[in-house]
């Protein structure tokens, strides 16, 4: 007995009673059917009640007709779409505020965690400041300094003239575009052959580096013919580029592209917010990383910003990436402080379509759902680069 | 078989002893001894604390009216400051008893989101404020606007009603909070501010720096009767609540005012109010309140009149005009029922 060896015993009641496997899973099933009684007790009794005060529930509402406008969207919306359509309109500006400022606030952090470990002490004295007076702020108060620097730029009619048909005022940038015609589709083509031309280059390359010793400037190759093949492209559609200029008629800017001062005050504070965070975490990476390996590489004949690109960091994503991951799912999840400072998001929008048809219950789900979608995803996408960069053993 | 038998007469008597009428609000509320009432977050006028946390305003007057038609003291309320969008969730849920909140009547709230509006106590409309400077004189000069508006009422649907009636464009910039809309207003974000003009006039003499610096425009382009709401389903309380308000629409008809009321009660030979101070008795009973039910409203809060005055009228910053809001035989919308 004292060896702890099982001794076989008859498959009577009681030594079904007190047999721990059993009874772990006569436990598990009693907690499984709680949860799911006091779901169901949640949802039946919700119903009940709505139906006893005469609400209307379900999602019909959906598919009628929005009637209100919303400030900026990535798709074409009107008053006339229905509340499906401005939804999607609502989670599509979430979305964009959400990848814009996780590319920004990891770039940002990254930079700042490496100040921070520079040995020049006025650059290091300066990340720490940033850092610990940015995040032991409320977010929120932060973006209401945002919002009141941009809204505190001049009126349109009296718009910072920054040359080439470039605006600043309390409308937000304005920038002059190429307008679309329909024969720029080649240029469109060339533009997308660019993009995979430089990661084939990327990989080429690479290969090179390891065969031959021999290294290759696919960066600035690359970079090089974004920039010339969609013009060449220009030139043999022999279109000529007509241009969107921003021109102030009546109340505001006509033309052109613009950022709403709405959103560049909600990416900029959820960037700076986010960043600093990153920061600490680029940093404790790095500190993870042995110093011998900095000093072996050194050795190796390697400067220092090759070591940090090659040898450093990539050893450091292995701790970076899993609280890396939670900052992304904060700042996506952050964004929803939008509905404070006018930047119509999924929120947003969705306080508007509960109070005008009055189903709060299935707005804030519907709500809940698209936020715990992308979250689910993002952290499925984090998992993923994290199993990359998690170290092999051979 | 006895068994059933008592069990079936009970049940016989339970049902048989409810009153037709009988609603569970007026006992629990009488049962706490206060009521709860939904009001705005901070709108001067209408309902906004002072800076000793008592509020005021003509929804709160609202609210008074029922405590004191109930208790006989216009003190045992207990707001509870509501956003645009908790309102409707807070009557629902039952968290509120009564909803002063500047709440448009209409047919989806009246009928989809489970409420009943006794009577309409402001009646108002959609209007427009502009700087001064910007020059513009009518409504239908906004084309291109950028406008700036609350989230989650009828002003966000209305607004962009009227823009596509009159096939305009222009931007909304959606903010929850009044002051932060405001302030981006000021700032300069937005050249329109649009609300109900009872609002627009309390946000210009309250957060503007220099209210003559705004103009709001002549045009209204919605009908928004603000009134108080109750939940479905509790038809003596709707009684309550709809004919404390229209208490004081009558006195202010009858002359019976917050200094007088004692004294026609006691001398006033009209048989109208005689009814409607209790001095004949029988409408209070039919409420199942006391009969000096509407006696103390006036008394304590005053006639409708009165009440408009000191908070939206003449007697205060705002100094709104009766128009809509006078009574019928004045020209405008205020109408009471007979009290008999």
């Amino acid at each position: 007995m004292l060896s702890g060896r099982q001794v076989k015993q008859p498959a009577t009641l009681r030594a079904l009673v007190y047999s721990a496997r059993f009874r772990g899973i006569v436990y598990q099933v009693a907690v499984v059917v709680g949860v799911l009684a006091l779901g169901w007790y949640l949802v039946h009794n919700t119903l009940a009640n709505l139906a006893a005060r005469g609400i209307a529930t379900g999602f019909g509402f959906m598919g009628q007709e929005a009637g209100f406008d919303i400030g900026e969207g990535l798709i074409a919306y009107s008053a006339a779409d229905t509340y499906l359509r401005a939804l999607v309109v609502g989670v599509l500006n979430t979305l964009k505020v959400a990848v814009l400022g996780i590319a920004l606030a990891s770039l940002l952090g990254l930079v700042v965690g490496i100040a921070r470990l520079s040995r020049n002490w006025l650059v290091a004295r300066l990340a720490t400041f940033y850092v610990e007076t940015v995040r032991n702020v409320p977010l929120l108060l932060q973006l209401f300094v945002w919002y009141g620097i941009v809204t505190a730029l001049p009126g349109p009619r009296q718009a910072l003239d920054l040359g080439l048909g470039v605006f600043i005022s309390n409308r937000g940038l304005k920038v002059p575009v190429p307008e679309w015609h329909d024969s720029y589709w080649p240029v469109l083509v060339l533009l997308a052959a660019a993009f995979i031309g430089l990661f084939v280059l990327r990989r080429w390359a690479i290969n090179r580096l390891y065969r031959t010793g021999r290294p290759f400037p696919w960066l600035s190759v690359g970079l090089a013919g974004l920039v010339v093949l969609p013009w060449l492209g220009l030139v043999l559609v022999g279109a000529p580029l007509v241009w969107s200029i921003p021109e102030l008629k009546g109340f505001n800017f006509q033309g052109g592209a613009d950022l709403s001062p709405e959103f560049a005050a909600l990416l900029a504070g959820l960037t700076v917010y986010t960043a600093s965070f990153i920061a600490e975490i680029v940093r404790s990476g790095i500190l993870a990383v042995p110093h011998g390996q900095t000093e072996a590489a050194l050795s190796l004949g390697l400067s220092r910003a090759k070591t940090l690109r090659l040898v450093v960091l990539p050893q450091a994503l292995r701790v970076i990436v899993p609280p890396l991951t939670s900052q992304y799912l904060n700042l996506l999840k952050n964004s929803s402080l939008a509905v404070a400072i006018g930047y119509p998001d999924l929120v947003s929008v969705a306080n508007t379509a509960i109070n005008q048809t009055g189903q709060a219950v299935e707005g804030v789900a519907l709500t809940m759902a698209v936020f715990l979608v992308i979250s689910l995803a993002l952290s499925l996408l984090m998992n993923w680069y994290n199993a990359k960069v998690a170290l092999v053993s051979r | 078989m006895k068994a059933f038998k008592a069990c079936a007469i009970a049940a016989a008597l339970a049902v048989t002893s409810m009153p037709a009428w009988a609603g569970p609000t007026v006992d629990a509320v009488k049962a706490k001894g206060f009521v709860q009432c939904g009001v705005n977050l901070g709108l001067y006028g209408f309902s906004a604390p002072d800076d000793k946390g008592n509020w005021s305003g003509l929804d709160v007057d609202a609210c008074r009216a029922v405590a004191a038609a109930l208790f006989g003291d216009a003190s045992k309320v207990k707001y509870t400051p509501l956003s645009a969008q908790q309102r409707l969730p807070a009557l629902q849920s039952g968290e509120i008893d009564l909803l002063a909140r500047n709440t448009t009547w209409t047919l989806s709230r009246d009928t989809a989101n489970g409420l009943n509006f006794t009577v309409t106590n402001y009646y108002d409309g959609q209007g427009f404020m502009v700087p001064t400077k910007l020059g513009v004189k009518a409504a239908k000069d906004l084309n291109g606007a950028t406008v700036c508006v609350l989230p989650g009422t009828t002003t966000e649907q209305n607004l962009a009603d009227w823009f596509r009636a009159n096939k305009m464009t222009y931007k909304p910039v959606v903010i929850e909070k009044n002051e932060e809309l405001a302030s981006a207003f000021i700032a300069g974000r937005c050249d329109v501010y649009t609300s109900d003009a009872s609002q627009l006039a309390a946000i210009r003499a309250n957060e503007m720096p220099n209210p003559a610096d705004y103009v709001i425009l002549p045009e209204l382009i919605s009908k928004e009767p603000l009134a108080v709401a109750v939940r479905h389903g509790d038809d003596q309380w709707l009684d309550v609540v709809r004919w404390s308000l229209y208490a004081m629409i009558a006195a202010e008809e009858k002359g019976v005012t917050m200094a007088n009321v004692d004294q026609m009660a006691a001398s006033s030979p009209d048989p109208e109010i005689k009814r409607l101070l209790g001095v004949t008795a029988g409408n209070g009973k039919a409420l199942g309140l006391d009969e000096a039910w509407a006696k103390t409203i006036i008394k304590q809060v005053g006639n409708y009149g009165e009440s408009f005055d000191r908070n939206v009228g003449q007697g205060s910053k705002l100094k709104i005009a009766r128009g809509q809001n006078a009574l019928y035989t004045q020209g405008g919308l205020m109408y009471a029922p007979p009290f008999k």
